[in-house]
C-alpha cells in the first residue's frame, strides 16, 4: 500500500510542477505587461517598477524564483493591482469560505446522492424509482449557473424566506442557496451512477447468497452490497471534486459569499497575473491532493487491485 | 450407387434460394434505437433546436443588435413578448430583440460544442488509437500526458487563456477543444486494447499490413461505436463549459452572445421582474442539453445491449 501511495505521489509533484511552470510561462508569453496602463509611464519608472518585482532578470531566473517562493515560504508573491497586499493575503481571506460550504456541498451531494441512488436501486421500478430518477435527470440540465438565479428568484423573490447573498461568517440561512446550487448536479450524477452500480450489485452471486442464509434486506445492503457498489461511485469523486472547485466561481459570484472564486474573477478582469496564477495553482494542488486520496481510497475498497 | 432425387431436388430448391439478409450491428442498433422513446423525443428535441437555430433568423422582425428606443428605458412595462411589435421573446434589458438573439446565441452554443466534440473526437482518437496499439513505452509516455494534463484545473487554464490572449471566439475554440479530447482519447485506448487481440488484427500484421494502415482500415471503424456515444454525450458538456464562462462574462464578446451570456443577463435583471430575459435563453438551453443527453444514452443503449 505504502508503495502505491509513493508511486502516485510521484506522478503528483511533476504534475503540480508542470503546472506551475506551463501557468508561468503562459503569463509571461501573454502581450501586455502588469503594468501596461492607458497613461505611458516614463522609463525610468517601468524599470524601477520591472527592477522591485523582479521582471528585469532572465525568464529561468524568475520562475526558480517564484517556484522557490512557493516551495521554501509558500508565498505567491505580491498582487500586481492591489499595491498594499499580497497574493497570500487575498487567498487567505477568501478561502475559509470557500471550503466551508464547498466541504457541505461536497457532503450533501455524497450522502443525498447514495441514499436516492440506493433507494431507487432496492425498490427498481416503482413510484420511488421513478421519482428518484426523475429527479437526478432533471438536476442534470440544471448546473449551478442555472440553479442560483432560479434559487433566488424563488426563495428570495418570491417567498422572502432566505437572504439573496452575503455570508455573514457563514450562519445558516446565508448557506443554503449556496449549497444546494453547488451540490445539486452533482448529487443527481451520483445519484444515477449508484442506482445502476447497485443494480448491478445486487444480481451478483454473493448478494443471493446473503439472501438464501436469510439475512434481513437491509443488512445485506449495508454489509454485502454497499461497498462493491461504492466503486464507480468513488471514481466520479475526482473529475466532480474538480467541478466543484470551477463552480464554487458562480457560487461567489452569484451569492456574494466572498469566497475564493471572486478573487479569481475579480483578477482575471483586472489582468492581475499574480492572483490568478496563485489560485490556480492553489486549486490546482488541491485538484492533484484530492485525486491521490481517491485513488488510494479506491486501491484501498477494490480487491482486484495489485498495487 | 443412387442419386436419391429428393435429396438433390430440395438442396437445389435450398441454394437457389436468395440468402437470408443478415442484419448488421449497425442495423440492430438502429432498431434499438428506434424503441427507445426517450431517445426518439431527443432526436426530436435536437431537430427543433438545429431548425430554430437555422431558420429562425428569417422570422425575426429585428436584427440582434437594433435598440428599439420606443420600449427603452421601461423594458419592464412594454418589453415583454408581444406579436404585435415583433418581440416574439421580448427584449432584453437595452431594448435588444430577444428572439434574434436567443437566436444567435443557440448557434453560437451549438457551435461551440460541436467543435469541441469534433476536436475531441478527432484529436482523441487518434491519440488513444495509437497509444493503444502501439503499447509499451510509447503508450506509457501519451497516457502519462494525458493523466497530467487531466489533473489540471482547466477551466482556470481556460479563463486564464482567455484573459491573457484576448476573448474571440476562436480562442474559446481552442480552449475548448484543448480539453475535451483527454477523455475521449482514454476511452479510445481501452477499447483498442481490446481489439488488439483480435484474430484478424494478427491476420493483417501476418501478411505485412503497416500499422497505420491496420489503425486506419481495421482499428478506427470498429471503434466508430464508442466514440458516437460519447462524442454524443461531450456536446452538452462542452456547451456547459462555454455557458460557464460566458456566465462569468469572460466568454463571447457583444454584440455576439451565446446562451450562457444571455442566461446571465437575464439572471442579472431577474429582479425587476423581467423573467421572458431568462426564461426564453434557459428554455433552449435545457431543451439542447436534454436533446443531447436522451440522444447520447440512447445510443449508448442501441450499441453496447450488453450494457443494461
Amino acid at each position: 500500500m505504502l508503495v502505491y501511495i509513493l508511486k502516485r505521489l510521484a506522478i503528483a509533484v511533476p504534475t503540480l510542477l508542470i503546472l506551475i511552470i506551463a501557468s508561468f510561462l503562459l503569463m509571461h508569453a501573454a502581450p501586455g505587461g502588469p503594468f501596461t496602463a492607458e497613461r505611458e509611464l516614463p522609463p525610468q519608472v517601468l524599470a524601477n517598477l520591472n527592477a522591485k518585482y523582479g521582471l528585469d532578470q532572465p525568464l529561468w531566473r524568475q520562475i526558480v524564483s517564484y517556484l522557490w517562493g512557493i516551495i521554501a515560504h509558500f508565498d505567491f508573491g505580491p498582487s500586481f493591482i492591489y499595491k498594499d497586499r499580497t497574493v497570500n493575503q487575498i487567498i487567505a481571506q477568501g478561502f475559509p469560505v470557500t471550503i466551508t460550504y464547498g466541504s457541505i456541498s461536497f457532503l450533501v451531494a455524497v450522502v443525498v446522492g447514495v441514499a436516492l441512488g440506493v433507494t431507487a436501486a432496492v425498490k427498481q421500478n416503482t413510484w420511488l424509482d421513478y421519482i428518484a430518477v426523475g429527479i437526478s435527470i432533471g438536476a442534470q440540465v440544471l448546473p449551478n449557473f442555472v440553479m442560483a438565479p432560479i434559487l433566488v428568484l424563488v426563495f428570495t423573490l418570491w417567498l422572502g424566506w432566505l437572504p439573496g447573498g452575503g455570508w455573514q461568517g457563514g450562519q445558516w440561512q446565508y448557506l443554503i442557496m449556496p449549497v444546494i446550487a453547488l451540490s445539486t448536479s452533482f448529487m443527481a450524477s451520483i445519484a444515477r451512477i449508484t442506482r445502476s452500480s447497485m443494480l448491478e450489485v445486487l444480481t451478483s452471486n454473493h448478494i443471493r447468497t446473503a439472501k438464501a442464509k436469510g439475512l434481513p434486506m437491509r443488512r445485506v445492503i449495508a454489509r454485502h452490497a454497499l461497498k462493491p457498489a461504492m466503486l464507480p461511485v468513488i471514481s466520479y469523486l475526482g473529475p466532480a471534486f474538480v467541478t466543484m472547485i470551477t463552480g464554487s466561481v458562480i457560487v461567489d459570484i452569484y451569492f456574494s459569499t466572498g469566497g475564493i472564486g471572486k478573487a479569481f474573477v475579480d483578477s482575471a478582469l483586472n489582468r492581475d497575473y499574480a492572483v490568478m496564477m496563485g489560485v490556480t495553482i492553489l486549486m490546482g494542488t488541491l485538484t492533484i491532493l484530492f485525486n491521490l486520496v481517491v485513488d488510494v481510497l479506491y486501491a484501498w475498497i477494490d480487491p482486484k487491485i495489485r498495487y | 450407387m443412387v442419386i436419391d432425387k429428393t435429396k438433390m431436388t430440395s438442396l437445389a430448391a435450398a441454394t437457389s434460394q436468395p440468402e437470408m439478409a443478415g442484419r448488421s450491428l449497425w442495423a440492430d442498433a438502429r432498431r434499438r434505437f428506434a424503441r427507445n422513446k426517450a431517445a426518439v423525443f431527443g432526436v426530436f428535441l435536437l431537430l427543433f433546436v438545429a431548425c430554430f437555430a437555422l431558420f429562425g433568423g428569417f422570422f425575426a422582425q429585428w436584427s440582434n443588435e437594433e435598440l428599439d428606443f420606443s420600449v427603452m428605458g421601461q423594458v419592464a412595462q412594454i418589453g415583454g413578448p408581444s406579436l404585435s411589435n415583433g418581440h416574439y421573446f421580448g427584449t432584453d434589458d437595452l431594448g435588444r430583440d430577444l428572439f434574434a438573439r436567443t437566436v444567435q446565441g443557440t448557434q453560437i452554443s451549438l457551435a461551440v460544442g460541436l467543435v469541441g466534440a469534433a476536436i475531441a473526437v478527432i484529436v482523441g482518437t487518434l491519440w488513444g488509437a495509437t497509444a493503444g496499439y502501439f503499447g509499451g513505452r510509447i503508450d506509457n509516455y501519451m497516457m502519462r500526458t494525458v493523466d497530467i494534463l487531466i489533473a489540471i484545473p482547466y477551466m482556470f487554464v481556460l479563463i486564464l487563456l482567455l484573459v491573457m490572449y484576448g476573448r474571440s471566439i476562436s480562442m474559446l475554440f481552442i480552449g475548448v477543444g484543448l480539453i475535451s479530447w483527454l477523455d475521449m482519447s482514454r476511452i479510445v485506448r481501452g477499447q483498442t486494447l481490446t481489439l488488439k487481440g483480435r484474430e484478424y488484427i494478427e491476420a493483417a500484421k501476418a501478411i505485412g499490413v503497416p500499422a497505420y494502415t491496420i489503425i486506419r482500415r481495421h482499428i478506427l471503424p470498429n471503434l466508430l461505436g464508442v466514440v458516437a456515444v460519447y462524442a454524443t454525450l461531450l456536446v452538452p458538456l462542452m456547451i456547459l463549459t462555454e455557458s460557464f464562462i460566458s456566465f462569468l462574462g469572460l466568454g463571447v464578446q457583444e454584440p455576439l452572445t451565446s446562451l450562457g451570456a444571455l442566461i446571465s443577463e437575464g439572471a442579472g435583471t431577474m429582479s425587476y421582474g423581467t423573467l421572458w430575459q431568462i426564461a426564453f435563453p434557459l428554455f433552449f438551453f435545457v431543451v439542447t442539453l436534454f436533446g443531447f443527453f436522451f440522444v447520447g444514452d440512447g445510443l449508448r443503449d442501441a450499441l453496447d445491449p450488453k450494457d443494461r
